[in-house]
């Protein structure tokens, strides 16, 4: 198994694959603490599947299912931006905007029924089987996404932690909302190259939960945030390679461990805490 | 617009003031010239067709500590987004240090009315406070040294040091409070608007924070506009009060208002106002119990009931 691990890292695809599940994580394990603090995972399972209709959408016209991903799961973070933000309106909105996107799905993957293989690649995500132009696109997008999180990182931290005293200390509460859905919207589309649409949460949950578990230092928990998502990509991805099975299988698990991890050792931070008097 | 007037709580009979203006202040060691804290002219503020509150005209110089009494759904929420430039006036004019409100205002530290914080929010005390230094400038948000010595400055001003490090969601209640003041006044600012900082705090904290918010004001001769359901654990530091019911207020210093004929005026009904060992209590008559102003619900509802009736007043 090793044998095989160094012959296919001699590949320029594989190094690809695995410089763009760096990016790919990274981007995850930032966008998942906001996630996490914002009770978002609703928005995230609608934009990937909103935007597996996109992708199968562009499919059909014979363009890439990666720009179908991301166009899909923009417009959704539009149209859910849009319609409403507060939480019990947007439970609602989220839910008949995914229900009406799917169905959309449904209908132009009976219309695409010749290549399922490449719907079902979606589903459970199929890194292996990115194009090197979808995986440039990947990239760039990463990047931006990054760029994006780091310029808004402070104020978005206030609006999600504080939101009422961040608007009255003129934090556009509203606008960093809409421009944190297409940032997640981005995400979900890397995400999903790695782990597929149905378990796209593994990535986009997992690991700014578990770093809440483990620390109440908000730098530090971004950090394990980021550290997690990238033992789960990349540590999935070498498994895949190795064993021959599918990356997603060794992403969740990964990640699944590292969360009970996280819950096993939670009472114990707990009592060091107490020791400490804090 | 004379049909209106009587819908407020007329100023108390003995202030040669017209109803609207506010009690003539005392001498004090305020500037001559200097602008005010805050400068409500016939303000009114709604919801769509709810009016909250109408007409309302108040002078606050700076230094004061202005107590915001009222019932519940009486506007003194409403009366705090106001003055941070959240909520605009459906009509008058109103002036914070002398300018219009704007929101983000740095003169301006706020302590929102207290929700808790979750016990899991991955937040310490200290970054609570941070957010009060920068939480709200674009960028990663770094703190700079001397950030983080303002924020050192500001734990040790509520004391709160000793559980800074410990995340926020455990903490008690008095103790979240006293961080959320830390946060307020870590930016250094010249009005402290506190919404119910007292609420679901028991006897002691709630001294405790009354003392570090009104210490602050004697110090720094800072003004502070102070939400409370009961007036009593401020009374030593109030020098103003604010009361309003049901889109009606009577505004003027604490003694002046706080009578049996203005608080009758404001309930539109026969209440009595008595002090009993350095405490205040309304009694309604309507009920005959004893009725402490930190119940003020339980007030006879005003001769043509609520809502609707009152908000044509305001229109008027
Ligand atoms: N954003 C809003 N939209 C519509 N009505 C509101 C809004 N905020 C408050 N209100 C209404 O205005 C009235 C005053 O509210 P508020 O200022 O919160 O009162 P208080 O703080 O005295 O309890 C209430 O009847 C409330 O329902
Ligand atoms: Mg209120």
């Amino acid at each position: 198994m090793i044998d095989q691990l160094v012959h296919l890292l001699g590949y320029s695809f594989v190094q690809n694959m695995l410089v763009a599940g760096v990016l790919v994580a990274v981007v995850a394990g930032l966008v998942s603490r906001f996630v996490v603090a914002r009770s978002m995972s609703f928005a995230v399972h609608a934009l990937a599947e909103v935007g597996f209709t996109g992708s199968v959408g562009f499919l059909l016209l014979g363009l890439s299912p990666v720009l179908g991903l991301l166009t899909g799961s923009m417009v959704t973070a539009l149209v859910i931006g849009g319609m409403g933000l507060r939480i019990r309106e947007r439970d609602s909105v989220v839910g008949l905007v995914m229900a009406f996107g799917l169905g959309l799905g449904v209908l132009f993957l009976s219309l695409y029924n010749r290549y399922a293989t490449e719907a079902i690649a979606l589903l459970f995500g199929a890194i292996t089987s990115v194009s090197s132009g979808d995986l440039v696109l990947l990239v760039v997008v990463a990047i931006v996404t990054i760029a994006g999180l780091g310029i808004m990182y402070r104020p978005l931290t206030f609006a999600t932690v504080d939101p009422v005293v961040a608007e009255a200390r003129g934090v556009p509460v509203r606008l960093i909302s809409i421009l944190f859905l297409l940032l997640l919207a981005a995400a979900v589309a890397e995400a999903v190259q790695v782990v597929g649409v149905l378990l796209i949460l593994t990535l986009l949950i997992t690991p700014g939960a578990t770093a809440e578990r483990l620390t109440a230092h908000p730098g530090q928990a971004t950090l394990v945030s980021v550290v997690i998502a990238l033992l789960a990509t990349e540590g999935g991805i070498v498994l895949a390679l190795m064993t021959s099975e599918p990356v997603s299988f060794f992403v969740t698990t990964i990640a699944f461990f590292c969360y009970v991890s996280a819950r096993l050792v939670e009472p114990v931070t707990d009592r060091l805490r107490a020791a400490r008097g804090q | 617009m004379n049909a209106d007037d009587n819908r407020h709580a007329p100023a108390p009979a003995h202030a040669p003031a017209p109803a609207h203006a506010p009690a003539p202040a005392a001498a004090d060691n305020r500037a001559p010239d200097e602008e005010p804290a805050m400068c409500f002219d016939r303000a009114t503020l709604a919801y769509g067709d709810r009016v909250v509150w109408s007409e309302l005209s108040m002078t606050v110089p700076q230094g004061e500590f202005l107590a915001v009494l009222g019932p519940n759904g009486s506007g003194k929420t409403s009366l705090l987004r106001a003055l941070l430039g959240l909520t605009p006036l459906a009509g008058g004019a109103l002036d914070v240090l002398g300018k219009p409100p704007r929101r983000g205002n740095p003169d301006i530290g706020y302590v929102p009315q207290h929700a808790g914080f979750d016990r899991d929010v991955p937040l310490r005390g200290r970054d609570l406070v941070g957010l009060g230094v920068n939480g709200h400038r674009w960028g990663f948000g770094r703190l700079s040294r001397a950030d983080k010595m303002r924020v050192e400055t500001a734990l040790d001003d509520v004391q709160a040091r000793r559980y800074a490090d410990a995340p926020i969601g455990r903490l008690s209640g008095g103790e979240q409070q006293r961080l959320r003041i830390a946060q307020a006044l870590v930016g250094n600012p010249r009005l402290l608007l506190c919404d119910e900082p007292l609420a679901s705090l028991d006897m002691r904290y709630q001294q405790e924070i009354t003392e570090l918010i009104g210490d602050w004001s004697r110090q720094r001769r800072g003004t502070v506009v102070f939400v409370t359901h009961d007036v009593n654990p401020v009374l030593s530091y109030a020098s103003r009060v604010v009361f309003v019911v049901d889109g009606r207020w009577a505004a003027g210093r604490t003694d002046d208002v706080l009578t049996t004929e203005t608080m009758s005026g404001l309930y539109q009904a026969p209440v009595e106002v008595l002090r009993v060992k350095g405490r205040i209590v309304v009694v309604g008559e309507a009920s005959g119990a004893g009725l402490d102003l930190d119940e003020p619900h339980h007030f006879p509802a005003p001769t043509g009931g609520h809502g609707a009736h009152v908000d044509r007043g305001g229109h008027a």
